[in-house]
């Protein structure tokens, strides 16, 4: 793995944008960038990133951005990439970075299409699990039993398992991530530039916002998501999986910490445990998690 | 310059190699399929150089347009009705966005009830998008406005998206014969494009598509509002270098037939016009002083060339092959605000008809226009509109 001191000073996610205090994208963002080293063109969607890094006349970001329509930013991407190679430009690379409603929910079918199409590009879903950009709406990714301003009781299914369908589209490289660790997602963008061809990367990404929790917690959390074995760290090249070292001891749900260690810490699931622990709904969460790695490793292993 | 034998879609896509388009995305359906078709059977054989990506729907269809057009390229689609709905995002993104690329509407009824024949709903509806539309009467003038319209919504001064409408099946499946120009040819007219405003670019960073406040947005869309204006001027440059070049010319945003001493002008958007020259011969023939404006353009509207028009004649005899639902005829309800403000207002008659391609032959609109000549003897306007050929 990168050592700190081998990442790139140069920053290109620029001072003075609009991001909240705390907003773990910009961690994204900013590792990955250090990563593409400048020669690339950024394809967003309607989301979180499109409103803190595009208010005219600024620019938020030192790469060329095209802003795009919500459900199209798969689309975009292809129309970039036949743009470039049109004109002999095989070098620079075309990255789309999505909100989890923008990839789980509306551009589905337009990134379905460009991977097919083995599209040279890399697909980025950075999922908070939720509309932020609209104000915290539930989407396809948000977890069973969140409170989102259109579940206002709490979600009542859980969230959709999109690597799967991802991975039926055989993308040359997959891989998720976790802004709590910026070294591993730095490595994976480094790697993502050496496959040509579809590649597509899930970044979990906490939200202060709409999670509701206090905005020095991100890292915390996300580690928690880990720990907890609610998020799963691995990649795929090809069809050769590996589970990330960071994962690997949680595989064993005896070593996970209690989901209660990450659940309290936000408001959004608050009511599981007011007036006392809803230990049926806590539970259910519980199954989920093991449920989504059984699939995984029946899956891919 | 050589003759050749070919449909409206095949045409548009051998214009398409001619204008040294860079990127193609497409989605079938009919009556447009085969362009998409024969755009991939010439990017198979090496004859269309460019990039053809096949998109799995026309919303991605216009968006890889957008991104590669984007990114400096000339981009190019065609389409047809339903398929014209579901680009419509991008319709509105393109024309915003000052991105000149080229779309040929091949002109189909929207569903429901399905109907794959000829009706203009679909691209009137896209009238307020910012797009310039053009409507043609022929092959050869769909093949030659489509390479005209790289080089209009390219010019500095426009910068704005044409949607070139070609009537279904009249037009799209019917062969006859058109004079292709080969690319090497077209290079004297259309130089590569070059984007002068803004480019997907690493070595010079720029976002685009960005959040603007209310005290920028009106400029903004007053400056798309001016682009799609300048159209009218610039197009009548285009058209005088492309007759000297190639000796073709097509009449202008209003093609115009015998209307200079007309008492009723007839106007009619897409093939309909070719048939009502034929129309006008015979009533002419038959003593009337009958006159045919095809129009070739109705964004940007040819405001001028309508009052010019106007102010000589005492009755006009407008046509329409669509509908604006509870308002009525499109193209007449806009003569009717262009001429509202003149001193001398003709009588504006609106017809409506044609819908789901029931055909409109010669005597149809020998009708139409000795409706309008009784109107004029009466004075009466008579309704607001007439639907031509309504079954009880
Ligand atoms: C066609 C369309 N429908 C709805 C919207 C409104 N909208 C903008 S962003 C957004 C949610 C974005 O959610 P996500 O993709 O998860 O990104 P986030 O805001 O969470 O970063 C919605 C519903 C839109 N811009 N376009
Ligand atoms: S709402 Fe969340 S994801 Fe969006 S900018 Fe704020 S912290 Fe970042
Ligand atoms: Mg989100």
């Amino acid at each position: 793995m990168v050592t700190t001191k081998e990442i790139p000073l140069k920053e290109y996610v620029l001072k003075g944008n609009a991001a909240c205090a705390g907003c773990q994208d910009m961690v994204a963002l900013r590792h990955a960038h250090k990563a593409l080293e400048g020669d690339v063109i950024q394809v967003v969607p309607a989301c979180c990133t499109s409103v803190v890094q595009s208010l005219w006349p600024k620019s938020g970001l030192a790469v060329p951005i095209l802003n795009t329509a919500f459900m199209a930013s798969a689309a975009t991407a292809s129309g970039v990439k036949a743009a470039l190679k049109a004109k002999g430009n095989d070098h620079t690379m075309v990255m789309v970075w999505a909100g989890d409603g923008g990839t789980f929910d509306i551009g589905l079918q337009a990134l379905s299409g460009a991977l097919e199409r083995r599209t040279d590009f890399l697909y980025i879903c950075y999922n908070n699990q939720v509309y932020s950009n609209t104000g915290t709406q539930r989407s396809s990714a948000t977890p069973l039993h969140a409170q989102t301003t259109t579940t206002w009781f709490g979600k009542t299914e859980p969230e959709k398992m999109l690597d799967m369908i991802i991975a039926a589209h055989e993308p040359v490289y997959q891989f998720t991530a976790n802004t709590s660790y910026p070294r591993d997602l730095f490595d994976k963008f480094k790697k993502a530039q050496e496959f040509e061809g579809p590649k597509f990367g899930h970044i979990f990404l906490p939200c202060p916002q709409a999670w509701n929790y206090p905005v020095e917690k991100g890292v915390e959390i996300g580690k928690l998501g880990v720990e907890t074995g609610y998020w799963i760290q691995w990649e795929r090249v090809g069809d050769e999986f590996t589970l990330g070292k960071h994962s690997k001891r949680f595989q064993d749900p005896e070593k996970r910490k209690p989901i209660d260690e990450f659940l309290k810490m936000q408001g959004r699931f608050s009511h599981l445990y007011r007036p006392k622990r809803n230990d049926k709904k806590i539970r259910e969460i519980e199954d989920f998690i093991q449920h989504r790695w059984d699939m995984l490793i029946r899956t891919f292993t | 310059m050589k003759t050749e034998l070919m449909s409206a879609n095949y045409a548009a896509s051998r214009a398409v190699v001619s204008a040294r388009v860079e990127v193609v995305a497409a989605y079938p359906i009919t009556p447009a399929t085969t362009v998409p078709e024969q755009i991939a059977l010439l990017n198979e054989q090496g004859i269309y150089k460019g990039q053809f990506i096949r998109v799995e729907s026309e919303h991605s269809a216009m968006f890889a347009c957008i991104g590669a057009s984007s990114t400096g390229a000339r981009a190019f689609t065609a389409t047809s009705s339903n398929g014209l709905l579901l680009m419509d995002e991008g319709l509105h993104w393109a024309a915003a966005a000052r991105l000149p690329i080229v779309l040929n509407n091949v002109n189909r009824s929207v569903s429901p009830s399905w109907n794959i024949h000829v009706t203009h709903d679909d691209s009137y509806s896209k009238r307020d998008t910012g797009w310039i539309q053009f409507y043609v009467a022929s092959v050869d003038e769909l093949y030659h406005t489509i390479i005209q319209s790289f080089k209009l919504a390219e010019d500095e001064r426009v910068l704005m998206p044409v949607m070139v409408n070609s009537d279904g099946f009249v037009l799209s499946h019917t062969v006859s014969p058109y004079d292709h120009l080969e690319p090497e040819e077209v290079d004297k007219f259309l130089p590569p494009y070059t984007p002068p405003h803004w480019v997907m670019d690493p070595e010079n960073p720029v976002s685009h598509g960005n959040i603007v406040f209310p005290e920028h947005y009106s400029e903004f869309r007053n400056m798309m509002h001016e682009g799609t204006k300048n159209a009218l001027p610039v197009y009548t440059e285009i058209e005088k270098e492309y007759k000297k070049l190639f000796g073709k010319y097509f009449g202008g945003p209003i093609d115009c037939y015998k209307c200079d001493d007309a008492d009723v002008v007839f106007t009619s958007q897409g093939s309909m016009g070719a048939e009502a020259k034929d129309a006008i011969d015979e009533l002419r023939e038959e003593g009337y002083k009958a006159g045919n404006a095809r129009m070739r353009m109705i964004r940007p509207f040819p405001v001028d060339k309508i009052r010019e028009l106007g102010s000589k004649v005492k009755a006009f005899a407008s046509f329409d092959r669509g509908v604006s639902y509870g308002f009525g005829g499109p193209v007449a309800n806009d003569i009717r605000s262009t001429m509202y403000h003149m001193k001398h207002r003709p009588m504006i008659k609106s017809y409506i008809g044609g819908l789901g391609g029931r055909d409109m032959a010669i005597p149809d609109i020998k009708a139409v226009i000795l409706d309008t000549f009784k109107a004029v003897e009466s004075g009466e306007l008579g309704p607001e509109e007439t639907w031509n050929d309504l079954k009880d």
